[in-house]
């Protein structure tokens, strides 16, 4: 066997580390490219693939079982299962990965598709308290579930991204009275800017929701037997609150590649357009790829710049062409171009995104209006349209997913249906990214001014 | 098959009658140029990939046809407004079903001891007008004037003199009914889609008789056909008719084929303007120009599916044009699924050794909403 043949579509050995959304299409679409070798796929968590999307709706609602989600099987797909065994480290010369288990697990062409876990409260102690969350996985929605079940006399959300805006919008379907607490001016201004964001203080306030932007949560406070009672925010208020959400993004799951040489860290695991992983020289690697929410890759749209998405359509597609190039020779190589597209539902509205907003800095509403909350919004860089947003209008987005691909001009000049009776852009007003929030930091503990103390919480990973 | 003439001519072809029966090579010929610019000056799109992406193309307004003040000759947001209010009164999925099945078999139960039967005369005709009544609302007592009005409505698309003012008649006598239900149900609320918009706040009446006279309109002769069309089909495919017959289950995807192969609403011809110039596989619609979207030529187009003129149910991603798409995608397609597959599968079952007696059979003038006016066919009973 030569060097070149290990992972042919004829045969060798292929691991998929990561048997989440990403693993599992990698997983078929090996196996429908035509590639007949062994097949291993390694997941941390016990079950067999399921959809996330639905854990932070219809499942947190009881409108369907968490079992339910288990993702459809394209086909019977021959492969060998390590599911609830972390890997957790990667020996690129040996070709081999171990797992937790201390397992050796040898490959010639390895995938990594870890994803993200949800990023914890900061505090271990607070985050311990009986009624402390975060959303992430089937089993974190059955917790949230028997919280919830157990009627809470107030549900806090901390952080106002997509997934703690669908918690809080399931919370008021549920009838619970919800806090919900955001550093940024808006909900979703990370993702989507402050002036989109403030349709969503509307949604959160006429759903009646306690929205509470510009405040941060300080601290959680049980009572003496573990449970979660009180909150404290860095405007002095305090709230009583039984359970508590936490949902401030996620971190990527690439500490078990510390040490392999690759080019993996905070920020995901770095690849080329053909999901080629890097090593830590920029060097790219042969048999070593990436997909899915872990991966970070140049897009030529958006001016090369390395992005990691942590979208259900990034996690299939990407995944469909690390597969190809898995088992295809360099000439029949694909470079993944896939636009991003996500979706969210929370009060009654539907949000659907293409492009990424967040690159640009300009927004025009062309269609509908924000105050009627159904619109679509459209995103400039430097005279191009980047991104484009909708409420309640999702069935126009191929046409802006196609202008986005053309690099059509911003601010658009074309008549259309449905136009406001202004059309003039705006600054986005997202977050500025030259304010630190993931670097090292001061914390204040504490609760009454004669018990401050402060405290350097270092940069996490 | 006889000559083509040149490509200007070719809508003149497929609107002539004596094309109605197979247009197919006609769309064919079509295709062969995506965007055709017509004698009349509107553009002809035939290519699955334009109309596709024409469906979904903010810069093209629906408001050039005949909605009848209806949300589907309307843009948003007035579309959005009363196409939504109207979504969440209409009972169109599982729970219709029992009712599917009993119209249905009433229907097939009343061909005992015939020998020859009318597939549309019979059964494609009766049975949605019967369906949407009950959707809407209408008292049993009712719905026998909604047959007459039903069909003397939509003879109104018939070029023939003298159909207009029939038609004229019955829409006027059918609005002039449906408001008086509309304002016994503002005062005493009952089941169905009028009285549930009825008592929405700030719904005035003229658009709730526009709603249910499209729903009627649009629901009716669409699924009429779609039923004749599938029997024809299923009829011209004996082995496809025994393979429903053993699986009622295979309704399903084949009632998706048939939407692909013989789409109800064959072209949309003047419905789309443009709002401005408007690219489309290298050619400009230029602004103001009416847009045709031939969407039984976009769905047998080989670009999108293999092998096109083969009737497969078992084919996969099957992304045909039959509802339409974008916003005006159809607003019934749950419930015209379910009504076809029903029809189907239960005709599939009962009759016993089906025969085409006419093939083809006669079919409607319309070349829009085409389908056999009649679809005669001989069988030995009924189980």
């Amino acid at each position: 066997m030569t060097g070149t043949d290990h992972a042919s579509r004829a045969g060798g050995r292929v691991v998929i580390v990561g048997a989440s959304l990403a693993g599992l299409r990698a997983a078929e679409a090996l196996r429908a490219e035509g590639f007949t070798g062994t097949l291993t796929l390694v997941g941390d968590e016990p079950y067999e693939p399921y959809d996330r999307p639905p854990l932070s709706k219809q499942v947190l609602l009881g409108r369907a079982d968490a079992n339910s989600t288990m993702l459809p099987r394209a086909a019977a797909l021959e492969a060998e299962w390590r599911l609830g065994v972390p890997a957790d480290a990667l020996d690129l010369t040996a070709k081999q990965v171990r797992l937790a288990s201390g397992e050796q697990v040898p490959f010639d062409r390895l995938l990594i598709a870890t994803g993200t876990r949800a990023r914890p409260w900061p505090n271990a102690a607070e985050a311990a308290l009986d009624g402390v969350l975060v959303l992430r996985t089937s089993d974190d929605t059955a917790a949230l579930r028997r919280e919830l079940a157990a009627g809470p006399r107030r549900v806090l959300v901390v952080g106002a991204g997509f997934t703690g805006s669908e918690i809080a919008s399931a919370c008021r379907e549920l009838r619970l009275p919800v806090t919900v607490v955001e550093r940024a001016a808006t909900p979703l201004a990370g993702a989507l800017g402050a002036v989109v964001g403030s349709v969503a203080i509307q949604l959160h306030r006429e759903h009646g929701v306690d929205l509470r932007c510009g405040v941060s949560v300080t601290a959680l406070e049980g009572d003496s037997s573990g449970h979660l009672r009180r909150a404290y925010l860095d405007d002095g208020t305090t709230l009583d609150v039984d359970v508590a959400v936490v949902a401030l993004g996620s971190l990527r799951n690439t500490e078990w590649l510390r040490g392999s040489g690759l080019g993996a860290g905070p920020r995901g695991v770095a690849c080329d357009a053909g999901c080629r992983v890097f090593d830590m020289y920029g060097i790219v690697t042969d048999d070593v790829f990436a997909a899915g929410d872990v991966a970070r890759y140049p897009h030529p749209v958006f001016g090369f710049e390395f992005l990691a998405l942590e979208h259900w359509s990034n996690a299939v597609e990407q995944a469909q062409v690390a597969a190809h190039n898995m088992v295809s020779s360099q000439s029949e190589r694909r470079p993944y171009l896939h636009v991003p597209t996500f979706w969210s539902f929370q009060f009654g509205v539907g949000i659907k995104s293409v492009g990424v907003p967040s690159y640009g800095e300009e927004v025009i509403v062309t269609q509908g209006s924000a105050d009627e909350r159904r619109f679509v919004a459209l995103y400039g860089h430097q005279g191009r349209t980047v991104g484009a947003v909708t409420f309640d209008q999702g069935k126009w987005l191929d046409f802006y997913r196609r202008q986005i691909e053309m690099a059509a001009p911003f601010p658009p000049a074309y008549r259309n249906v449905d136009r406001p009776a202004s059309r003039r852009p705006v600054p986005a007003e997202f977050p500025d990214p030259a304010v630190p929030t993931e670097g090292p930091r001061i914390e204040r503990t504490g609760h009454s001014p004669a018990e401050w103390a402060w405290a350097l919480v270092p940069a996490r990973a | 098959m006889t000559a083509m003439g040149t490509p200007a001519d070719l809508l003149g072809q497929i609107l002539d009658y004596a094309n109605r029966a197979n247009p197919y090579p006609l769309y064919a010929e079509l295709r062969k140029t995506p965007v055709l610019r017509a004698p009349n000056g509107s553009y002809v799109v035939s290519t699955y990939r334009e109309v596709t992406a024409l469906i979904r193309d903010p810069r093209v307004s629906n408001t050039g046809g005949a909605g009848g003040g209806s949300f589907i000759g309307m843009d948003p947001p007035g579309h959005d407004r009363l196409r939504r209010a109207a979504t969440s009164h209409f009972d169109q999925y599982d729970t219709v079903r029992p009712e599917l099945e009993r119209i249905v078999t009433g229907l097939i139960d009343q061909m005992h001891g015939r020998r020859q039967i009318d597939i549309v005369d019979d059964l494609a005709y009766p049975y949605p007008v019967a369906v949407i009544c009950e959707r809407l609302g209408v008292p049993d007592e009712d719905e026998p004037r909604f047959h007459p009005w039903a069909e003397a409505i939509i003879t109104r698309l018939d070029p023939r003199p003298g159909q207009r003012d029939t038609a004229a008649r019955a829409q006027s006598e059918m609005d002039e009914y449906m408001s008086g239900l509309i304002e016994r149900f503002r005062a005493d609320p009952g089941p169905g889609l009028l009285s549930g918009l009825a008592a929405e706040e700030g719904m005035a009446t003229e658009d709730i008789v526009a709603t249910g006279r499209l729903l009627l309109i649009a629901g009716h002769e669409t699924t009429v056909n779609l039923i004749a069309n599938g029997m024809l089909t299923l009829l011209r495919h004996p082995d496809l008719l025994a393979r429903l017959r053993g699986d009622a289950d295979l309704a399903v995807p084949l009632v998706e084929e048939l939407l692909r192969y013989e789409p109800p609403v064959q072209l949309l011809a003047r419905a789309n303007v443009a709002l401005d110039d408007i690219e489309v596989a290298g050619t400009t619609i230029p602004e103001g120009a009416g847009i045709v979207l031939v969407l039984a030529a976009a769905n047998r187009d080989p670009d999108r599916f293999a092998d096109p003129d083969r009737f497969d149910p078992d084919r996969q991603d099957n992304q045909h044009l039959g509802f339409f798409g974008g916003i005006h995608y159809c607003f019934g397609a749950a419930l015209a699924r379910q009504e076809v597959q029903v029809a189907l599968a239960e005709l599939a079952r009962r009759l016993e050794n089906p025969r085409l007696l006419q093939d083809p059979p006669p079919y409607r003038q319309n070349p829009t909403l085409r389908g056999p006016r009649h679809l005669p066919v001989q069988i030995d009973g009924v189980r």
